[in-house]
């Protein structure tokens, strides 16, 4: 188990890169704690995948250090990394039971029979697979060969971390909620490092205590899945993480507060006159209906059973509002106001202060 | 119209679809909602004319189909694999079903153009399937399976394959692109949020069976039974055992409630679902429930609780940051307020908005 | 499956049809006819009933050659199955390489089978083929035309030379269609080589292997023309395959009958067999 640090780390597949796009993975430093859940979370072809790769030793990145604990591990192949890895296709050993499954990288380890045994046993119980450890592992369901994937990694005492790559892909929908709160559930239990990639946010917010937000080959925000949902550093963060995603509206800027469709926007930030793309962000669900505020005609309302979207049009641009259940929904003509301290001024979609980039 | 008049599908010993009678409106989404495995598929191809219903009949604008070729029907089906053909462009895979029927050059790039427009494909139109994202080959597809003006367009978990937004963004853009059609829409899904979304009606399907049929909304609020309310949760809805006597709704000597005044004395299955249970005390009718807490998973905005109650597995969904240790015991409040009430042979029998 | 489907698609089968039909059932039971008659020519039959049948079973000449086709077909399996899959397993499975290799293994399958027989014949000859006096100027007493032994390792040498190539390719369409994860996750379960190959890649080739080994199975024991060109089946009789031994008895003898039930029973065990291995082979997979 150990501490894993990434510094100074990029990628690049070309051999001479020179362009800010030629690089798959631009600078990055992160650190993480022993024990603890993270995700790797963002759009297809955002370079999670080239991390995760850099991670588990299959790519040697172009530049940086990986380390864990104060090893550098940076040019280590896989099976020196002591590091398991659940895929996005389970991977089970079709010949062999479940047992023998779980029993193979402690028999490659020259671990002896009677703790394999009682190894084997213990994580059979924890994974649900008890009751299947005599069958063929071909026999099971996706859903039972990821665990069987996640229990290789879970039987070794010698992990440093595991990985999973996008583990609930293949999974029947109605079992992935099952399977993903096992996950958070095993996590909390055996309290090993975990590190989870996918694209899916109710899966990386359910599962990790940090998150680490990509765009384009660029770490966006590192935060709490609290901190990413109420404070977005970026408004591809407030797009990305939540559903429907954070209102970005265009604004001015008059003597440090956000002007939009005429009115001054109270929010939690203030904004030097500086030029550059100057936007407001404001989640749906911080938007309400207000006995005075800002006018809006109502386009579109959908109903999804636990709370309703309601799409308004203010100052040319569309408002998307969540309303709780229960709440009255105006004809067409309506009033918003945005929650002030939930609101804020973004300049060419970074947060403009509270630490933000600029 | 599209309708169904008792129709059976059986293969074998086995029954893929017990006796079902649908009729299906254009003008809105008809969505079919159920598990893997429930029927949504083979029901689909048994509307497409792909499969023959072993019995009964399908009628389409008041004629009798059954048995007639998907080739002789005017049919569109999208599916959740991106189906194009690979070694032609964009704008050939969009214009193919219109170059079949013999349509005009110049009318076939039209047609097309506009389409790719809706669909918002109009710069990749000279490039190849495979030089696409996920995104982009299901937009291509379903721009080819509505170029033409099809009686019937199908559409099989269309969006299941996608990224999480890019399936926000098409599920938002879908029913504008039906909006002036007149075509039946069948759109099948696992989700229940993606069929409230799309609104217009909802088959609920379950081991091959229609469990419920109606509007969309309605549906969900208003359960015919215990297994379309099941079917129609996610999370899945909280269930328990419960009997109404003198006044009170019992689970056991410890948590019991005033009953609904339109309930009779019985035993019922109680349905609630996940977002009625909160961790704080919302109102004073609020039920306490002794909960031991298995994971509390926090989203950032929502925090779901997965616990242990009576027994069986339940889970509640609540705004804010509500942190649990596993194994933790705890109690959260139910409203039953909110409840469904099913008699023992799962007819509902008290709850919901009419 | 009650599909609704065009019944018109039918009669594109019809030709195909009408061919096996003429091509296999017709000849089929014209063998079956001839089995059970007596000729003397001039097409004068007599009814024999199943005399043929049992004069083959009984013949120490049918058992012999019976007795050499297995040894030569089990020879060649054991030779060509581990070499295909050895060979399949040492070829690179991306770059420039993969497709020379490819070529390169394809390339013996191309060659007619009786041009196969006659480039052996000559190459293998002791006075003038590469071989042959390659191996006599080394010491080794090597004559496939009068010794029994050097004819036979003639005749599996150029089965193996020519059909490994089959195994090798379909072992390799087996092998590049192993997803990486599978690697991956063995590295770093710690496996080692002999593991992945036992517990991954053989299992995941047993498809295609079953199909080499049925293929080759079949071929082998049906082979003829090779043999016929190298060895005619000699020195004496040392060579003489069933096929081989068919054709002598057909047209060298012209005993009609004889020749009919033979083709018979010699199609039975061929029958027989394919679907013992078959069987055995993909017997695991069903119990799942």
């Amino acid at each position: 188990m150990a501490h894993i640090t990434l510094s100074n780390l990029g990628h690049s597949y070309h051999a001479n890169p020179a362009e800010d796009e030629h690089w798959a993975l631009k600078k990055l430093d992160i650190e993480w704690n022993d024990g603890g859940a993270y995700a790797l979370l963002g759009p297809s072809g955002c370079g999670k995948t080239t991390l995760l790769n850099i991670i588990s030793g299959l790519l040697v990145p172009s530049q940086g250090r990986v380390l864990f604990g104060d090893e550098d591990v940076t040019s280590l192949p896989p099976e020196k990394r002591h590091i398991a890895q659940v895929f996005q296709f389970p991977v089970v050993y079709d010949t062999m039971t479940v047992y023998d499954n779980l029993a193979f990288p402690l028999r490659n380890r020259g671990v002896d029979e009677a703790t394999i045994r009682e190894r084997v046993t213990e994580i059979a119980e924890m994974n649900d697979l008890t009751a299947m450890l005599k069958k063929r592992a071909s026999g099971l369901t996706a859903d039972g060969k990821q665990k069987i994937s996640l229990g290789r990694g879970l039987v070794r005492t010698d992990v440093n971390a595991i990985l999973f790559d996008e583990p609930l892909t293949v999974i029947d929908p109605h079992l992935k909620f099952q399977l993903r709160s096992k996950l958070k559930e095993l996590h909390q239990r055996v309290a090993r490092t975990m590190i989870y990639v996918t694209h899916d946010q109710t899966e990386a917010l359910t599962f990790a205590d940090k998150v680490v937000v990509m765009n384009t080959g660029e770490v966006v925000q590192i935060g709490t899945p609290e901190e990413l949902f109420e404070k977005p550093q970026h408004t591809f963060v407030g797009h990305f993480i939540g559903s429907p995603g954070m209102n970005v509206l265009p604004c001015g800027i008059d003597n440090g507060s956000a002007v939009f469709a005429g009115r001054k926007i109270e929010t939690a930030n203030r904004a030097a006159n500086a030029g550059g793309r100057m936007e407001i962000g404001v989640r749906p669900e911080h938007v309400s209906f207000a006995g005075k505020g800002m006018d809006a005609e109502i386009v579109k309302v959908s109903d999804a059973g636990r709370f309703r979207i309601v799409e308004a049009v203010a100052g040319g641009h569309t408002v998307k509002l969540l309303a709780p259940e229960g709440t009255e929904i105006p004809d067409r003509k309506a009033k918003l106001a945005f929650a002030a301290e939930r609101t804020r001024i973004y300049r060419d979609g970074w947060l403009v202060g509270e630490g933000g980039r600029q | 119209m599209l309708e169904l008049r008792e129709v059976t599908k059986r293969v074998g010993a086995d029954t893929h679809i017990h006796p079902t009678s649908l009729v299906f409106e254009p003008g809105h989404f008809n969505t079919l909602l159920g598990t893997t495995l429930a029927g949504k598929t083979t029901l689909m191809q048994l509307m497409a004319g792909l499969e023959r219903p072993t019995s009964g009949s399908v009628h389409f604008r008041g004629q009798d189909v059954t048995g007639v070729p998907v080739q002789k029907r005017n049919v569109s089906m999208v599916y959740q694999q991106f189906i194009n053909y690979p070694n032609m462009t964009v704008f050939e895979n969009i214009a193919s079903p219109l170059r079949v029927g013999g349509v005009a050059k110049s009318e076939i790039g039209r047609r097309v153009g506009e389409m790719a427009e809706l669909m918002k494909i109009s710069a990749m139109l000279d490039r190849r399937p495979s030089e696409l994202s996920g995104g982009q080959q299901q937009r291509t597809a379903m721009a080819r399976a509505l170029v033409k003006d099809s009686d019937l367009v199908l559409l099989d978990e269309p969006l299941a394959n996608l990224d999480f937004k890019l399936r926000e963004e098409l599920r938002d853009e879908l029913p504008k692109l039906f909006a002036e059609r007149d075509c039946v829409v069948v759109y099948a899904t696992t989700e229940p949020g993606e069929a409230l979304l799309l609104g217009g009606k909802t088959v609920a399907l379950s081991e091959g069976c229609v469990v419920d049929f109606g509007n969309t909304g309605s549906i969900y609020r208003r359960p015919g039974n215990i297994t379309s309310a099941r079917v129609f949760s996610e999370p899945p809805i909280n269930t328990v055992a419960v009997s109404k006597k003198s006044g009170k709704v019992m689970i056991n000597d410890d948590v019991s409630w005033p009953a609904p005044k339109a309930l009779a004395d019985g035993d019922y299955t109680v349905a609630i679902r996940a977002h009625h249970i909160r961790p704080a005390r919302q109102d004073k009718a609020n039920v306490e429930i002794p909960a031991s807490v298995k994971v509390a998973e926090i989203s950032g905005s929502e925090t779901m609780i997965h616990f242990d109650a009576f027994g069986s597995d339940w889970v509640s969904l609540s705004h804010g940051v509500h942190p649990f240790d596993a194994g933790a015991r705890t109690k959260l409040h139910a409203d039953f307020s909110k409840a469904y009430y099913f008699s023992r042979d799962g007819q509902l029998a008290h709850g919901g908005e009419a | 499956m009650n599909k609704t489907v065009n019944q018109k698609a039918w009669f594109l089968v019809l030709p195909v049809l009408v061919l096996v039909a003429f091509n296999a059932i017709v000849p089929l039971m014209t063998v079956v006819n001839y089995s059970v008659q007596e000729t003397f020519g001039d097409n004068v039959f007599f009814w024999s009933g199943i005399s043929w049948f049992e004069d083959i079973l009984k013949s120490p000449r049918f058992h012999d050659a019976l007795g050499r086709q297995l040894f030569f077909t089990f020879t060649i399996l054991l030779i060509e199955v581990p070499l295909g899959v050895i060979i399949a397993l040492a070829m690179p499975r991306k770059g420039v390489w993969v497709s020379v290799c490819l070529v390169l293994m394809a390339m013996p399958l191309l060659i007619p089978w009786n041009v196969v027989g006659a480039m052996w014949n000559i190459f293998a000859l002791p006075e003038i083929g590469l071989m042959g006096k390659a191996l006599n100027a080394l010491g080794f007493d090597y004559n496939y035309t009068r010794q029994p032994g050097d004819a036979w390792f003639t005749l599996i040498l150029m089965d193996v030379w020519h059909w490994t190539s089959l195994v090798v390719l379909l072992a390799y369409a087996g092998l590049v269609s192993i997803p990486d994860a599978y690697y991956q996750a063995a590295k770093i379960d710690g496996a080692s080589a002999w593991s992945i190959f036992r517990f991954i890649q053989l299992p995941k080739m047993k498809r295609v292997l079953t199909i080499a080994i049925l293929l080759r199975f079949m071929d082998s024991f049906n082979i003829y023309t090779e043999p016929s060109v190298l060895t005619g089946g000699g020195p004496g009789n040392s060579t003489t395959l069933l096929s081989i031994d068919l054709v002598k008895i057909a047209l060298g003898q012209f005993d009609l009958g004889p020749a009919a039930a033979m083709s018979l029973i010699y199609f039975l065990v061929i029958l027989l067999m394919s679907w013992i291995f078959y069987t055995v082979m993909t017997r695991d997979e069903e119990n799942q």
